[in-house]
């Protein structure tokens, strides 16, 4: 019999002290300030948040630039340094500190950015604006797929947490998770049990150093971006195949070899889909496989010509597989496998593999955007900002703004996961043999043809000649009367929703 | 063993003898699926041998949920009995009501007042709908189409307060009794149930737009779990099961028990594929035929519920006492059409008020029963699809 932690034996009330103490008495302070003014003006607050993290973001860059204008001259670094040592400094070296050529800003700020002109400090910046995002992300992506999935369903979804449509359900659920016990089944491998979810997680996390938000909104510019994030994407199948080995569950090694046998069959399709892109281009460098796109959305590697778009496709359905999202969920099948290969996972451990999957769903996202739909590159050439727009603050915050930013390519990604969380709401889930069939059957060989394909097309067909030119145009127009489509169902399904849910979600639920 | 879908599909096959190589062993795996598990719809059992993901034998177990019905019945009076005949199939409490009101209203010789027997069959048909609407429901959610089920439930929803309206419950109503129904219909209910038949029936288009013809969904269901109509007969099964095997047979059809006669409405039945409305994948008997017959069946019992509408008559909806009724010395076997097959109830009285037997007839049970038989030689992820197509309720199973 498995010896189970009793949880209604009485225990000590916990009592903080000292450092623990005060950062409890802290919480408690900012808690019973905060809660009151969430709960007024929730939905105001929710934008605010989301505005706050673009504009500190683009401060960030801001910042960096500065450092870099107003470099303190070698002198005073030395006397800054001997100050931070703790040596005196002279009124005389003060001064020479402070009188740097031609800077606007006070003297006095540049020792305070001093630190800012090395690069670790920068890199820990950075990786703390990444971690801020990735831990932003997977909380609102859930929400709203809760959202997504009631709309679709004629209910509401979360209404109550928060106040406004439930906006802060997912960090409730965040803290109801870390509060639970602390479980490790018996006769599980106890060592890889507590190793796999962090597997699983932190390739994720990797995975966004590499990948650029913009030219410059990169952590890491790699040369070989690409095959990095690949390369992170299947070490987080790793993890899982891990987390269901060392379950000690059979329905988790079910859950894992299903893992191992998808991984097989979608990762050939998906990584020659992606050589595409790389093809055209000419460079494994995301950054410059992005930049490239900037010229209205016709230059959009998807549109370029009839294989760049069977790619996509290709890339984008292979993406859903390698995500673990319906219909290709098999790996976590709750009707099949109870919940596959996290079954015997529960509290910290569990969030943290859905954590990997919400992150990993915006890697791939983000990959198909990058490669194939223009990036960070709004559908306005850029030539168009270029003509009109100077180099001031306020004419680089519109060219963000309109033109070309970090904004655009959220915005896009936003939009590929929701047609991800689209597809799972709507679509029965796949037999494992009809996947690998798909896979190796069907797709393996379209995408060799695809490949060869676009080879001799890239060779033979001359760029901007007249064939070139008519299947950009052609295909541009249909890519654009598909999102148009799509965007007036939503705006349809917007403003009707009230007639489309019906009676019965309209009246009868409470909070609707 | 039985390898019907082995035959019918070599292709998932792995021949571990010739495959394996060198060093590797491969042995069979055995699994317990359930008690507690999400798609055995309720606490069925079932051992699985398997082979990586192919099923080599399923083995149903059962008795998880046995609440001992049948002695209890023969411990209470026909009347006092009703409510534990909700508690068998609690997804059609109505039908099981009917099934033993019957019994016991043959057994003593009640004649049963002209409305009563309208409600009775209108409450019956309601019933069907409301539980096919979970079979497809649930089934979707076995296949991972979440939802369906949504939608099923909503219009079930629907259904089940015109039940509160009529008998103040939503589960187990206890409305049909012996010698007809506990309460009048109250106002204006016919024209409420008119209502919902117009909002209802163009919906199940919608259902088959979503689910029926989904290409996936047809994929993972024809020539899945393909049971043959000797098959079906030989293992007494009864209900859509067997109907999805090609066999017409109805008990409302084939021997109308109270007034079915006196209505127009079709069996629909299993039909090969490339018919009418019918993928061209489809094989009598597989599972998609077995849905696709519940799906049919709604908008029959729609039908019927139509022209009952229309014939209802005035009068008396209980005839006499419930009570301290003296059962004859003899016996009794009815049978009537249950959503999930047929439910008989033996009934034998012995001149007091007390049954001195009684025993039921549960179709889930005969049902369940040939899931070894068409779930060995599939794969892992069929064992939901055959058991949702079956669509068993533990209630009835283990009674």
């Amino acid at each position: 019999m498995t010896q189970m932690s009793v949880p209604w034996r009485p225990r000590g009330k916990v009592r903080y002290t000292g450092l623990s103490g005060l950062i409890a008495g802290f919480a408690r302070a900012i808690y019973g300030m905060a809660a009151p003014v969430v709960r007024a003006f929730p939905g105001s607050i929710l934008l605010g948040a989301i505005f706050t993290v673009i504009l500190v973001g683009w401060a960030h860059f801001l910042l960096f630039e500065f450092a870099d204008n107003h470099l303190i001259g070698a002198d005073s670094n030395i006397s800054a340094v001997r100050g931070f040592l703790g040596a005196e400094l002279t009124l005389a070296e003060i001064e020479n500190g402070l009188a740097v050529a031609g800077a606007p800003a006070p003297g006095v700020l540049q020792y305070a950015f001093y630190p800012i002109q090395f690069r670790i400090v920068r890199d820990l910046l950075s990786a703390g604006g990444i971690l801020g995002f990735i831990s932003v992300i997977p909380l609102y992506t859930i929400w709203w797929e809760r959202k997504v999935a009631g709309r679709i369903q004629s209910r509401t979804g979360p209404m109550r947490v928060g106040g406004w449509h439930g906006w802060s359900q997912s960090m409730a659920d965040g803290i109801k998770l870390i509060n639970k016990e602390d479980f490790v089944p018996d006769h599980a491998d106890g060592v890889l049990f507590r190793l796999a979810p962090y597997v699983a997680f932190v390739p994720a996390i990797l995975a966004f150093f590499a990948l650029p938000f913009g030219t410059y909104w990169v952590f890491r510019e790699l040369d070989v971006a690409l095959v990095f994030i690949l390369a992170m994407l299947g070490i987080e199948v790793l993890g899982v195949i891990l987390a269901g080995w060392a379950s000690n569950n059979k329905w988790s090694v079910y859950g894992a070899m299903r893992e191992a046998c998808q991984m097989v069959s979608y990762e050939i399709p998906m990584g020659m889909a992606l050589l595409i892109p790389v093809m055209a281009v000419g460079t494994l460098s995301m950054t410059e496989i992005g930049n490239v796109q900037g010229d209205g959305w016709t230059s959009w590697i998807v549109f370029r010509n009839p294989f760049t778009f069977a790619a996509a496709v290709v890339y984008y359905v292979a993406a859903l597989a390698s995500c673990k999202r319906a219909p290709f969920d098999l790996p976590e099948s709750e009707s099949e496998l109870v919940s596959g290969f996290h079954t015997e996972y529960s509290g910290f451990r569990w969030s943290l593999f859905f954590f990997g999957e919400y992150a990993a769903m915006f890697v791939v996202s983000g990959l198909c955007v990058i490669l194939f739909l223009g990036a960070w590159h709004s559908p306005l050439p850029m030539s168009l900002a270029d003509r009109f727009l100077g180099d001031d603050l306020l004419s680089r915050a519109a060219k963000g703004l309109f033109f070309s930013g970090p904004l655009w390519f959220v915005l896009k990604c936003v939009w590929l996961l929701y047609v991800q969380i689209w597809i799972r709401w709507t679509l029965p889930r796949i037999r494992i043999d009809q996947v690998l069939y798909a896979c190796i059957q069907y797709m393996l060989p379209l995408m060799m043809v695809i490949l060869l394909g676009h080879t001799l097309y890239e060779l033979l067909v001359p760029v901007h000649g007249i064939v070139w030119t008519f299947f950009n145009i052609a295909l541009s127009v249909i890519g654009g009367a598909v999102m148009l489509f799509l965007v007036s169902i939503a705006c349809y399904g917007y403003l009707n929703r009230v007639k489309l849910v019906g009676w019965l979600g309209v009246e009868t639920l409470p909070g609707s | 063993m039985a390898t019907t879908v082995i035959e019918t599909r070599p292709d998932v096959l792995i021949d571990f003898d010739k495959e394996s190589q060198g060093d590797v062993r491969t042995e069979e795996m055995l699994i317990n699926m359930g008690p507690q598990h999400p798609a055995t719809h309720g606490v069925l059992r079932v051992v699985l041998r398997t082979d990586g993901e192919l099923i080599l034998e399923s083995v149903p177990h059962i008795g998880y949920l046995h609440r001992c019905a049948e002695k209890i019945g023969e411990n209470l009076q026909p009347y006092q009995f009703i409510p534990y005949t909700d508690r068998m199939d609690y997804l059609a409490g109505m039908n099981n009501n009917q099934a033993y009101a019957i019994a016991i209203e043959q057994l003593v010789g009640i004649e049963v007042p002209e409305r009563a027997l309208y409600i009775r069959m209108i409450f019956a048909e309601l019933n069907r709908i409301a539980s096919h609407l979970v079979a497809f429901g649930t089934y979707g959610l076995d296949m991972g189409a979440f939802t369906p089920f949504l939608y099923s439930f909503r219009e079930r929803e629907m259904i089940l307060d015109l039940f509160e309206s009529a008998c103040g419950a939503r589960l187990t109503y206890s409305y049909i009794n012996v010698g007809g129904v506990h309460d009048d219909l109250p106002d204006k209910f016919l024209d409420v149930l008119l209502e919902y038949l117009d909002y209802f029936e163009p919906k199940v288009a919608e259902y088959n737009q979503l689910l029926s013809y989904n290409h996936i969904f047809v994929k993972r269901t024809a020539n899945v779990g393909v049971i043959s109509a000797a098959d079906a007969v030989g293992w007494a099964l009864t209900g859509p099961v067997l109907r999805g095997s090609g066999v017409n047979w109805d008990l409302r059809k084939s021997t109308p028990y109270e007034i079915y006669d006196r209505f127009e409405f079709d069996v629909p039945v299993g039909l090969p594929g490339g018919s009418e409305g019918v993928p061209q994948s489809v094989v009598v008997g597989d599972c998609w035929c077995r849905y696709m017959v519940r799906v049919l069946e709604m908008l029959q019992s729609c039908r019927i519920i139509r022209q009952a509408i229309k014939q209802m008559p005035d009068g008396p909806h209980l005839a006499g006492k419930l009570k301290n009724l003296k059962l004859p010395d003899d016996e009794i076997y009815v049978e009537i059409e249950n959503p999930r097959g047929q439910l008989g109830f033996y009934v034998r009285g012995d001149g007091s008020t007390i049954p001195a037997r009684v025993k039921a007839r549960g179709p889930s049970f005969c049902n369940i029963s040939i899931l070894n038989h068409v779930g060995s030689g599939c794969l892992l992820a069929d064992i939901p699809a055959i058991v949702g197509s079956i669509d068993i309720v533990m209630g009835e199973v283990d009674r």
